[in-house]
């Protein structure tokens, strides 16, 4: 089990070129800005982690948005304390999260299928609450806890004076702004990838797998599987907790919005509409969902002028009034629409898509080898 | 140690004293022209530069988002020479010229900040980052407006704040690099409490709803410090989350808590939902002590009256503008705006314009766009014309200071746009306070942070 097999070898460092190349690649789709770049590793890590959970025991998880808001919260709260430094904030939110999830799979993992989500949306929920407006000394409700001049910061103000100026989170004295910030989350990525992958092929992976196809079974030959789903719903509440304090940590403050159910619904659709169980799967997944976000959310009327400017001036209009409604505010419509397409042909996500045409070439050229493990790099825009 | 060792000629002493006075004396001198105008954040190299609009077109403030537009619109239009000009004519003093800012067109994106802080910011960052946003501007909630703010500093970028009532914007949250045009809640409580006594006696007990999150909190602080100044009692102050619909299972208890006034902070469709529903309960026709129970609405617009309708009328609250004041800047800007959408500007339009011309001829008057010096340019500004009278832009906390109206909802409203009644201009020095009262700090203009 020390070595990587080939396949996996190529997997991880065709992924690596793939993320430390998408300052240029993400160029044409307009895509190429710092602040994206790093959602995009952010979003890639929590769907990494989700995917622990839900692709490889196969129980679906309502509540994970809980864990990033708390990772988020966290590592905001280890700025205002401690210090800008971000090692301590990230360490300080993963153990948080952790803890966090450790205490709501204990309850939630009781109960499997239907139950076990409605557990983990109640327990969000109430997250969510707590944080909007409840425990708003320690969350500032909807204001969002923000950084401010004045914060004790007990390390930071032990060792040097403070720089003025409004205070931003840095790594060993390196601002972390721009694409500084992007490729520190990226590392992350990679990291996040390089484990997830380590988990799926290693026996304790392989129990998650039996879990999924069989729990029954595997209780009847003898396996205790609490333990592992529990230390997978630990695992993925961690992944998400890092990617909570990532995202505090490129942008600092945390805001209750984060932990809403819609946050949960959305890393469950990155995952599925990437492709759940896969590993590279739900990282496109989440590429694509902030894709359209950030992208097609900024499609203004002008814009869409500009773009069917071609045409002849009546059928102009008609195309700019029908496509306004699928950009803007209305790109919630365009992404259900992806999302029916997809979850209708391709049951299996984006990367059964690749699959298949892989195996398309694979058929041409000889009998089909172990299909999935080739990655084609497919573009989120596509 | 070269030199030492082969000992120091004259010539050699003279020479490395020259360049050690041209150097220290006036290469710096070089290095900071170049710096001051070269290195800021999103420097406008080509002939245009871009406003980056961040406004709520979803969620509660969604219709104050869509004024908001509107009015960035027309500012840009007029800023830029196109349109009949608007208030440019009468801002005095203006170094405005219609050709744009610096002879630099003026073009704009916006962002849907959805009235919440997290997408704002996100929002503010692609609008700065992507799109090279020069300034960044709007926003109708306090809490997006103190998000964005913050980014702003850590960016670089001025940020001129929109619809933002909050005693934090400008107080305990204030930036360097953020301004407000618009009055708080502690202006309001000045302002209104007056006007409540003498209506209402000195001997209320009132209720609280309030919208929770940082502008309900300095609102209902500001109110209740203003009534229990008056006399007056205050029963309870229950806090309500921003966004929502029903507000039975909050009016329910007050009908038997003694209360005999409701003050309701809220805004936007929050105010329009709980004012009506607290009409619906009967509570305009109920007596309470002994007394008819009352509503009052500490800040309410045209837009939020217009779409509570007969529920608001006779109910007090205070405005920052009103297109019907008779001045001169007010009537250009409401003919203005009239002839371009066909209504009557709302409050919210009206400092999102103002806010958008302040810029414009805070740069023309520093003759750069780098931040630092169109601050200074800002800061203690002196201006008039804007439809408030006489207004300073405070330097230490960046609060503009003028006029406050106290308003009341139209008995008999001649039009739909006719709801609100002027029942007293405040003057400024009423409402001016201690820019120190709410703590806070600036913080610096420089070094200008650069953005990636």
């Amino acid at each position: 089990m020390t070595v990587m097999s080939r396949n996996d070898l190529l997997l991880f460092l065709g992924f690596t070129v793939v993320v430390l190349a998408m300052p240029i690649w993400l160029h044409p789709f307009g895509a190429a800005y710092p602040d994206l770049l790093q959602r995009f590793m952010i979003y890639g890590i929590f769907a990494v982690g989700f995917n622990i959970l839900f692709g490889l025991t196969g129980y679906l998880s309502f509540g994970h948005a809980a864990f990033f808001g708390v990772g988020s919260y966290a590592a905001v709260w280890s700025f205002k304390l401690l210090s800008l430094d971000a090692i301590p904030a990230m360490i300080f939110a993963i153990v948080i999260s952790g803890l966090f999830a450790l205490i709501i799979g204990y309850v939630s993992l009781r109960r499997s299928g239907i139950y076990f989500s409605i557990l983990t949306l109640a327990f969000a929920q109430m997250s969510y609450n707590l944080a909007y407006s409840v425990l708003t000394p320690i969350t500032n409700g909807e204001t969002g806890l923000q950084l401010t001049l004045n914060d004790p910061r007990y390390l930071d103000r032990a060792m040097f004076e403070a720089a003025p100026g409004q205070p931003v989170p840095t790594l060993l004295g390196q601002s972390l702004g721009g694409f500084a910030g992007f490729y520190f989350c990226a590392g992350f990525l990679i990291l996040a990838f390089f484990i997830a992958q380590r988990i799926t092929s290693s026996p304790f992976g392989m129990m998650l797998k039996g879990i999924k196809s069989n729990q029954t079974r595997m209780n009847y030959t003898g396996f205790n599987t609490k333990p592992y789903t529990l230390a997978a719903f630990v695992i993925s509440g961690m992944y998400a907790g890092l990617a909570g304090a990532l995202l505090a940590v490129t942008d600092p403050l945390a805001g209750a919005e984060r932990m809403q159910w819609t946050a949960s619904g959305e890393v469950v659709l990155m995952t599925i509409l990437g492709g759940a169980g896969t590993l590279v799967g739900p990282v496109i997944g989440a590429w694509l969902i902030k894709y359209f976000e950030n992208i097609f959310s900024a499609i203004n009327e002008n814009i869409l002028h500009r773009f069917f400017d071609f045409l002849p001036d009546g059928v102009d209009n008609v195309l700019v009034a029908i496509s306004s409604k699928f950009v803007g505010e209305g790109w919630f419509l365009t992404l259900g629409l992806v999302f029916v397409l997809i979850v209708v042909f391709l049951p299996g996500g984006i990367m059964e898509g690749v699959r298949r045409i892989a195996h398309l070439f694979d058929r041409s050229r000889r009998s089909p080898t172990k299909p999935g493990k080739a990655t084609p790099h497919p573009q989120p825009a596509e | 140690m070269t030199l030492l060792k082969r000992g120091l000629s004259r010539r050699r002493v003279l020479q490395t004293g020259m360049a050690g006075i041209i150097g220290s004396g006036i290469a710096p001198l070089m290095f900071t022209k170049g710096a001051w105008a070269q290195e800021f954040c999103n420097n406008p190299t080509g002939d245009t530069v871009t406003f980056g609009l961040n406004l709520p077109l979803t969620g509660a403030y969604a219709e104050e988002g869509a004024d908001e537009q509107k009015a960035y619109e027309l500012a840009i239009a007029h800023i830029n020479g196109e349109g009949d000009g608007g208030l440019i004519s009468v801002l005095a003093p203006t170094a405005l010229k219609g050709n744009g800012i610096l002879g630099k067109k003026v073009g704009y994106v916006s962002s849907d900040s959805q009235t919440k802080s997290d997408v704002a910011r996100a929002g503010a960052t692609r609008m700065i980052e992507r799109d090279g946003a020069i300034m960044i501007t709007g926003g109708s909630s306090s809490g997006e407006a103190i998000a964005v703010q913050g980014l702003c500093q850590e960016m670089g970028v001025i940020f001129m704040a929109g619809l933002t009532h909050s005693n934090d914007t400008t107080g305990k949250d204030k930036r360097r690099y953020g301004f407000r045009h618009f009055f708080n809640a502690y202006q309001s409580g000045v302002g209104l409490a007056p006007v409540l006594g003498q209506e209402y006696g000195s001997d209320r007990r009132a209720y609280h709803l309030t919208a929770d999150y940082t502008w309900g909190w300095t609102q209902e602080e500001s109110i209740k410090a203003a009534t229990e100044a008056l006399g007056w009692d205050t029963v309870a102050a229950v806090r309500t989350p921003l966004g929502s619909t029903d507000y039975s299972q909050y009016l329910t208890p007050i009908l038997n808590s003694g209360a005999d006034v409701l003050i309701l902070n809220h805004y936007g469709l929050d105010m329009v939902n709980s004012l009506t529903q607290a009409v619906q309960f009967g509570m305009r026709d109920r007596q309470a002590n002994g007394k008819d129970f009352q509503i009052v609405t500490p800040l309410i617009s045209e837009l939020m009256a217009k779409g509570a309708g007969e529920s608001v009328k006779g109910i007090f609250g205070t405005s920052n503008w009103h297109w019907n004041l008779q001045d001169p800047g007010t009537i250009a800007f409401t003919k203005s705006f009239g002839a371009a959408y066909g209504s009557p500007p709302s409050q919210a339009a009206h400092t999102a314009y103002v806010q958008a011309l302040l810029y414009a001829d805070a740069v023309e008057r520093a003759g750069t766009f780098y931040p630092p010096e169109v601050i200074k340019a800002l800061e203690g500004h002196e201006f008039d014309g804007m439809g408030n009278g006489p207004t300073l832009y405070r330097a230490e906390d960046h609060q503009c200071i003028k006029n406050v109206l106290v308003v009341q909802g139209n008995e008999n409203p001649s039009s739909e746009y006719d709801v609100l009644n002027i029942v007293q201009e405040i003057p400024r020095d009423e409402v001016a306070y201690d820019p120190a009262m709410f703590g806070g700090e600036l913080g610096p203009a420089e070094p200008a942070p650069l953005c990636a």
